[in-house]
């Protein structure tokens, strides 16, 4: 079927003039281009993440329900999808009225200024569209020579494992460059010259320079590298999908479905790891937009507002990332336009005159295109979100009262609720784990870690899953966890689950 | 997007399997329609990860109140959002037509297709609107057509205006609908429930039957267009009921099998004639009937008149703590265990069910 997704004349002229305002404001974006849709093609793309052509897949099927029906139902609308491309493609619903368009069109430049500049960004691939394409037509390749029910089997399995990955490492390159070769060399120079000296051109002077304490510690440096290395890994491996995919032993297109799988899941990372800060960048351009640099006519303001408060409305119990993320950009604008920074004011503790402080540098604006340009959410709550501003926003920290079975304010206290909300965002919300040992009782079963923090693993999701691991390693795996305050490792030997005490 | 629908619903259907002993055993489904569509909750299908166990886990929130205020708990929101990124645990609602489950039904119970006595005779007519006459009733009137009419006068007496296009139809340009009569073979087929709602059955005991019924009456209505019911209840006496009634009533008494059968001989005598009609009798009771004599009138009527004229005679029997099983026994006793014509089952409870279903449509007649 050949739908029609462009723009009318009038919105193609607000999209001009909207980008133009954008533009004028120091945003800087790829093209971007709208396509008009209806609301089942919304749904459809939204079930594809974004993309109009994915690999076939049922966990598409099941999206594009819950979103439709939800949407005839009327509980959730969703207004605007935008994707990291270039050019970025943003769609616009057709049934929307016109206030929202404006609204939207504004919002998706700010999204499309953030996936340009913030570095976070940086690494994602931006031709993602035709990758996903040739995914897809990749997969269905292999459905045809494979068998549908099999391969589909086998992306079960391996999107079981797709957060395994390391969302540094398109960032750390460098490290993990180190060559074969490398190795070689140092070995045979640890044969030939067993403990690393200092140069001392006078040989009396030898036991001054090197001494027999700092002999002793080069030897025992030394020989921990030698047994680092008989580990294998040898540094505990956080990109678990790259392990498998360098180790396990899959035939040519499981690697390359693993492959697909993995691109996708470092391709969506960055999006998981800014959604505070890039949402609300995107909320706080459409507002200035709407408001200010291409203003509404006055017929629209009510209808404005309306949608506005829906989009960063805080349901209580939770976060809104939209709201969140916005009043912390306004109130880094406010703090830089005012100089409310540096060290005089951080020490000042009369609050008459922090309150007061105000030495007119007008830095805010500059201070904001920063932060969208540097900011993940970790590090952009960690930098900006003070006490005034916890205050300010009435944030409290809640727990469960067993006893009466609900959820209740536990308390209000300015550095608690910055470790939680921290903690919550560490590795975008996923727990942390490692391969830590790939030859485990050198038995070649795979050892995964779990780092710990706090949580639990949800135990029936880690059976699961170590069921779908051991597809792909196809021996025994385990993974080191701690349940309810005691070491434990969870293992899964092919036919059945153990956890035991270590 | 469409095949990955079609996969997911494929797993759907499988889930559905899996789980269909307990939609069977509950009731929540009865008195429903065939092509209406029923929702029924299933644990969430999902793919697992690696994930923390976020039950009974605190977070961060926003807004007024105390310490110690109850935090007002709103589901997760999916709504506004880039793609890709998560939403709220939901549990999944499949939206199924009765009729689809009772296929899924079959499919499970490897239920076969009843076979057709051959007994077509019957003819239904049926109105289909097809065709256009001018004359007519004006509810009838097709605005299409007698709007083209008009256009196609107007514009060729030239009274036709591009500037200001008022077409006004006359008695001439009036088009209407016209039917034509169908004759068409119909399903023909009856089932005669009989339930026993005697001082012995207590209420569990009814609502295993009406759950067998139920589902009996779901299975039978896809192999038939338009299957007929009739519904009798009998304690001491025996008398037709809707089957709203039969479904919902609470009564209690004394038991003579023979009442029923007396009056579905009759219903059956004067609505169906056997040589017409597939019909299917289904009895439910606690076996306990109220004295030897009546059982002995009972296998008379069945023997002489209702067995010669069914497709099939079941029997479910119930247990209860009061009744004693008696009637079974004697069915056996007088047909034999594996007679032909009399299907008989024991529904222990409501786990049984899905086996009674079995026992009951496995023969395929």
């Amino acid at each position: 079927m050949v739908h029609n997704t462009q723009l009318t004349p009038e919105l193609r002229d607000l999209a001009a003039s909207i980008q133009e305002a954008a533009r004028r404001a120091g945003l800087d974006f790829f093209e971007t281009i709208f396509e008009l849709v209806d609301y089942k093609q919304l749904n459809e793309i939204a079930a594809y993440g974004g993309f109009p052509t994915r690999y076939p897949h049922w966990r598409f099927g099941m999206d594009y329900e819950r979103l439709s029906k939800s949407y005839t139902y009327g509980l959730s609308v969703i207004y605007e999808m935008v994707i990291n491309n270039d050019p970025c493609y943003a769609y616009l619903l057709r049934a929307n009225n016109m206030v929202s368009q404006k609204t939207v069109i504004a919002h998706v430049f700010g999204h499309c200024d953030f996936f340009k500049n913030n570095y976070w960004f940086t690494k994602t691939n931006r031709k993602m569209l035709d990758q996903m394409a040739n995914h897809a037509s990749v997969i269905r390749r292999f459905i045809e020579d494979v068998g549908h029910d099999e391969v589909e089997d086998y992306i079960d399995c391996c999107l079981s494992l797709e957060n395994l990955i390391d969302i540094y490492a398109p960032f750390n390159q460098a490290a993990r460059n180190v060559t074969p070769a490398n190795y070689e060399d140092e070995t045979e120079h640890y044969r030939g010259e067993p403990v690393h000296k200092l140069t001392s051109s006078r040989k009396y002077m030898d036991s001054y320079i090197n001494p027999n304490e700092f002999l002793e510690g080069q030897k025992q440096k030394q020989e921990e590298k030698a047994k680092r290395k008989k580990n294998f890994p040898e540094n505990p491996e956080r990109d678990v999908l790259k392990f498998l995919l360098e180790y396990a032993p899959l035939n040519s297109w499981q690697k390359r479905v693993l492959g697909i799988v993995r691109d996708e899941a470092y391709y969506f990372a960055p999006q998981g790891q800014t959604k505070i800060l890039n949402e609300g960048w995107a909320t706080y351009w459409h507002s200035r937009m709407m408001t200010e640099l291409h203003p509404l006519q006055d017929s629209e303001i009510i209808d404005y507002c309306d949608q506005h408060s829906g989009v960063i409305a805080a349901a209580p119990g939770q976060l809104n990332p939209y709201k969140l993320g916005l009043e912390l950009l306004r109130h880094i604008k406010r703090r830089w336009d005012k100089g409310q920074f540096g060290i005089d004011y951080v020490n000042c503790e009369d609050p008459k005159k922090r309150s007061e402080w105000d030495k007119q540098l007008g830095l805010g604006d500059k201070k904001l295109m920063e932060v969208r340009k540097v900011h993940n959410d970790i590090t952009f709550i960690d930098a900006f979100l003070d006490e005034d501003f916890c205050h300010e926003q009435k944030m409290f920290l809640y727990d469960y009262d067993r006893r009466n079975n609900r959820y209740v304010i536990t308390n209000r206290k300015f550095g608690e609720i910055k470790h939680s909300l921290l903690g919550q965002l560490t590795n975008f919300g996923q727990p942390i784990i490692l391969v830590k040992d790939g030859n485990f009782k050198n038995r070649n079963e795979l050892l995964l870690e779990h780092q710990h923090e706090g949580t639990d693993l949800k135990h029936e999701f880690t059976t699961e899953c170590l069921r779908n691991l051991f597809k792909v390693w196809q021996r025994p795996v385990h993974i080191e966890t701690i349940i309810e305050d005691v070491k434990r490792r969870v293992s899964y030997d092919g036919s059945s689950h153990n956890v035991e005490k270590i | 997007m469409e095949s990955d629908l079609n996969r997911f619903r494929k797993i759907v259907r499988g889930k559905i399997k899996k789980e269909l002993r307990r939609f069977i055993s509950s009731g929540d489904l009865v008195g429903r329609q065939g092509n209406k569509r029923i929702t029924i909750p299933l644990p969430r299908i999902d793919i697992p990860h690696f994930s923390f166990g976020n039950r009974e886990k605190g977070g961060v929130g926003q807004g007024d109140g105390e310490v110690g205020d109850t935090v007002g708990q709103g589901q997760p929101q999916p709504g506004q959002g880039q793609a890709g990124e998560g939403e709220g645990q939901h549990s999944l609602e499949v939206d199924v037509t009765l009729e689809e489950l009772a296929q899924i039904l079959g499919e499970e119970l490897a239920l076969p297709n009843i076979q057709n006595k051959g007994k077509e005779n019957i003819e239904d007519k049926k109105y289909k609107y097809s065709g256009i006459l001018k004359k007519g009733p004006e509810s009838l009137r097709h605005f299409k057509r007698t709007f083209k009419e008009a256009l196609r006068r107007s514009i060729s007496t030239g009274d036709y205006d591009p500037d200001n296009p008022v077409i006004i139809p006359v008695k001439e340009d009036k088009r209407f609908r016209s039917y034509r009569i169908t004759h068409e073979k119909v399903a023909n087929a009856v089932i005669v429930y009989m339930m026993d709602v005697s001082g012995s059955m207590g209420d569990e005991q009814k609502e295993i039957v009406r759950l067998t019924a139920f589902w009996l009456d779901t299975w039978l209505s896809t192999q038939y267009n338009g299957l007929e019911r009739r519904f009798i209840i009998h304690d001491a006496t025996a008398r037709e009921v809707d089957s709203d009634t039969f479904y919902k009533t609470k009564e209690s008494g004394g038991t003579l099998i023979s009442s029923a059968y007396k009056l579905a001989m009759k219903l059956i005598e004067d609505n169906f004639n056997p040589h017409e009609w597939n019909i299917y009798l289904f009895h439910f009771s606690d076996g306990d009937n109220w004295s030897g004599n009546d059982t002995a009138d009972c296998m008379k009527i069945l023997e002489s008149s209702l067995l010669p004229i069914s497709n099939m005679f079941c029997y479910g029997q119930v247990e209860s703590r009061y009744g004693s099983g008696q009637f079974l026994r004697d069915l056996h006793k007088h047909f034999g265990e594996t007679n032909e014509g009399i299907t008989t089952c024991q529904i222990k409870d409501r786990d049984a069910i899905m086996d009674a279903l079995k026992i009951f449509l496995g023969k395929g007649r």
